[in-house]
């Protein structure tokens, strides 16, 4: 048989479908070989695209493709419409107003947090459908399997004359969205901040990479990871108390992640302080799954820290990154490298326990940040959040979560085997005396509203081991049936409507039996709360813990 | 002041405290309160509240009688000037002031 029979064009038409469109596009002026002008990008775009075609326009936690994006707004709805917009998050407007415009009518996505009310008025509307709400791992794992993207627009720090890219600190989902169209006869374009002659490191090797354009303006990144060490408040330094003493000591978790917000702060400003003196250097908090928070510095600092790594980076933290290459991943240029499709299966396989927030909690301890019009997607944290099933090697705090899940039970349910620590960190009302804790779920409507498949539970009650609010600790892997678990949630709910209807001589039972440990209960007092043990308590204490490393961006340059 | 609710409260029961000086605790700033406990002549635990977060009496109540139910204190007067604290800052507040005159009284 010869290599021309192996290749009959009936099965190569992605392959002539590709160089169809490569060749108009270098019909363009403006287009010298990879290299395009920035006023030829529409055109580019219009010679690219085909009604119906899987588009991937970066948007990630961070970083977003802004030029690209401003672009495909402009090419015309009657040339290009019906995109089918596969993209883990929706930041921008632009990435909305394809669909208002008529050039996109299908998405699937994992977070749209800043553009949430406008989709849902969109869905509304009926501009556009949504396939489905992803999380980061399960939207890449689709770009390999039914939602693999024909056309791929990208952002990177630099390239070269070749199309050799440096994604930079901030590579988070370059590498899988590239990976995907370049290997499946896609294109791949990148916008770049400059073309160099040189480039520090090469994250996207050239033959990936179809056109690259040096956008006006660099890349938009978000420093999303940033809190302001002056804005914890004593209950939140209450709460970190808790979740070290209580659960990372008592555990002893070594790997681990953190979700965004203040509470999770506090306890990262809490290890070299409280947690020092609790004995704990080096038997908790070794190895972590996480971006570069500010608030991990005096940790840091103290020795606390074997290795970070991350799924993004964050501004202001290049410099102190640089000078810590035996915590952080850098490359041999000096600088990060992120990756958030490694770091999601690094906090998902490889971590003992995750603790992140929610709006609403139910009282089955399923969480959602779904409220009453805004789709807000999940991001990374159902993946974080969840027992990771496929995890076979051991460590004595997913052991020791195992062994309290399954002692005593029958059958295959009492098989041993481990499990992750997935604890929900809430006090019990939010800003405005929003209750957390609720009857039912904001989700179950919106899913009855937007007619979405399933509820959007962003981590599911039977994947939660421990709720912990300022009222206390809910131990769920003790609980043995649905109402002690109930009555658990209701015991640490305080004085929201959930939380005073509990059964007061069962949450005493459950007490009693070390399922609810209050504050007292685990030798802490409230009134030791102060924000006196945070070891840094502005952002101008984190710049000098990091011996001036840390520049943070200006708007939290309060000083 | 405009938009403020004026709640009150009495609770009876628990053992008198006896003597000491009024007491000062926390600040009138938003999400947090300031508590003035003093002694007053008649028995029981008299709570007067000033709170910018219109109807929440009843999650109040349920607070100041947890309160109660925890210290068992009485021949007192808590004065509330609340700027939209939660029930967790508010608990920490009144356990600080007992502790303030627990350790001013001999």
């Amino acid at each position: 048989m010869s290599a021309a029979s192996v290749l009959d064009a009936s099965w190569t038409r992605q392959r002539a479908d590709r160089l169809e469109r490569l060749a108009r596009a270098g019909d363009l002026g403006g287009v010298d070989g990879k290299l395009v002008h920035a006023d030829a990008v529409v055109a580019l775009l219009e010679a690219l695209l085909v009604p119906g075609d899987r588009v991937c326009l970066e948007g990630d936690n961070q970083k977003q493709a802004d030029f690209l994006a401003r672009a495909l707004t402009q090419v015309a709805p009657e040339r290009v419409h019906d995109l089918h917009m596969v993209q883990s998050v929706l930041s921008l407007p632009e990435h909305l107003d394809v669909f208002e415009l008529g050039i996109a009518s299908r998405l699937d996505f994992s977070f749209s947090g800043p553009q949430a009310a406008r989709l849902a008025q969109l869905l509304g509307q009926g501009k556009l459908r949504i396939g489905a709400i992803h999380t980061y791992l399960e939207l890449f794992g689709r770009y390999f399997v039914d939602l693999t993207p024909k056309v791929s627009l990208i952002a990177a720090q630099y390239a070269d004359a070749q199309g050799n890219l440096y994604t930079g600190p901030n590579t988070e989902d370059t590498p899988a969205i590239v990976e995907a169209t370049a290997f499946k006869s896609g294109i791949v374009v990148a916008q770049v901040d400059r073309i160099v002659d040189k480039l520090p490191r090469v994250d996207i090797p050239a033959d990936w990479v179809d056109f690259v354009v040096q956008a006006p303006e660099p890349a938009f990144i978000e420093p999303l990871f940033t809190r302001d060490p002056a804005q914890i408040s004593e209950i939140q330094v209450l709460m970190a108390m808790m979740a070290i003493k209580g659960i990372y000591a008592e555990y002893g978790v070594q790997s681990l992640n953190h979700g965004i917000g203040f509470d999770t702060a506090a306890i990262e400003l809490l290890l070299p302080t409280y947690g020092e003196r609790l004995g704990l250097k080096g038997r908790i908090c070794r190895h972590w799954a996480l971006n570069p928070h500010p608030a991990l510095i005096p940790a840091i600092e103290a020795g606390w820290i074997e290795s970070v790594h991350s799924f993004g980076s964050e501004l202001g933290m290049e410099d102190y990154i640089r000078a810590r290459p035996d915590v952080f991943f850098t490359g041999p240029d000096g600088s990060l490298r992120s990756n958030r499709a490694f770091c999601q299966a690094a906090g998902h396989y490889a971590c003992d326990l995750f603790i992140g927030s929610t709006l609403q909690m139910d009282m089955q301890g399923n969480s959602s940040t779904a409220t009453l019009g805004r789709i807000a997607g999940f991001g990374g944290a159902p993946n974080m959040g969840a027992d990771a099933r496929g995890r076979r090697h051991a460590s004595a705090a997913w052991l020791k979560a195992g062994r309290e899940a399954r002692d005593g039970l029958p059958g295959v349910r009492g098989t041993p085997r481990g499990q992750k620590l997935v604890v929900q960190m809430v006090e019990t009302f939010r800003e405005h005396m929003q209750p957390a804790f609720v009857e039912t779920l904001d989700a179950w409507k919106l899913a009855e509203q937007a007619r979405l498949d399933l509820p959007p539970i962003m981590i599911y009650g039977d994947d939660v081991t421990h709720v912990l609010t300022e009222e206390g600790i809910a131990n769920l892997l003790l609980c043995r049936d649905d109402e002690e678990r109930e009555q658990a949630i209701r015991g640490v709910a305080g004085f929201t409507p959930a939380g005073q209807k509990r059964d007061r001589a069962m949450v005493d039972k459950l007490r009693a039996r070390g399922v609810i440990r209050r504050p007292v209960d685990l030798g802490i007092d409230p009134r030791d709360a102060t924000r006196n043990l945070l070891a840094a308590r502005t952002m101008r204490d984190l710049v000098r813990a990091s011996g001036g490393l840390y520049r943070p961006p200006r708007r939290f340059r309060n000083w | 002041m405009a938009g403020m609710e004026t709640l009150r409260f009495t609770f009876d029961g628990g053992r008198a405290l006896g003597p000491f000086a009024p007491t000062l605790v926390g600040v009138v700033a938003s999400g947090n309160l300031e508590v003035l406990v003093e002694p007053a002549a008649a028995p029981g635990c008299h709570v007067d509240i000033d709170t910018s977060a219109r109807g929440f009496g009843g999650i109040w109540e349920a607070v100041l009688r947890d309160f109660h139910a925890r210290h068992g204190v009485a021949g007192l007067t808590l004065s509330i000037h609340d700027m939209g604290a939660t029930p967790a800052v508010v608990s920490l507040r009144l356990d600080q002031a007992m502790a303030a005159i627990a350790g001013a009284t001999p």
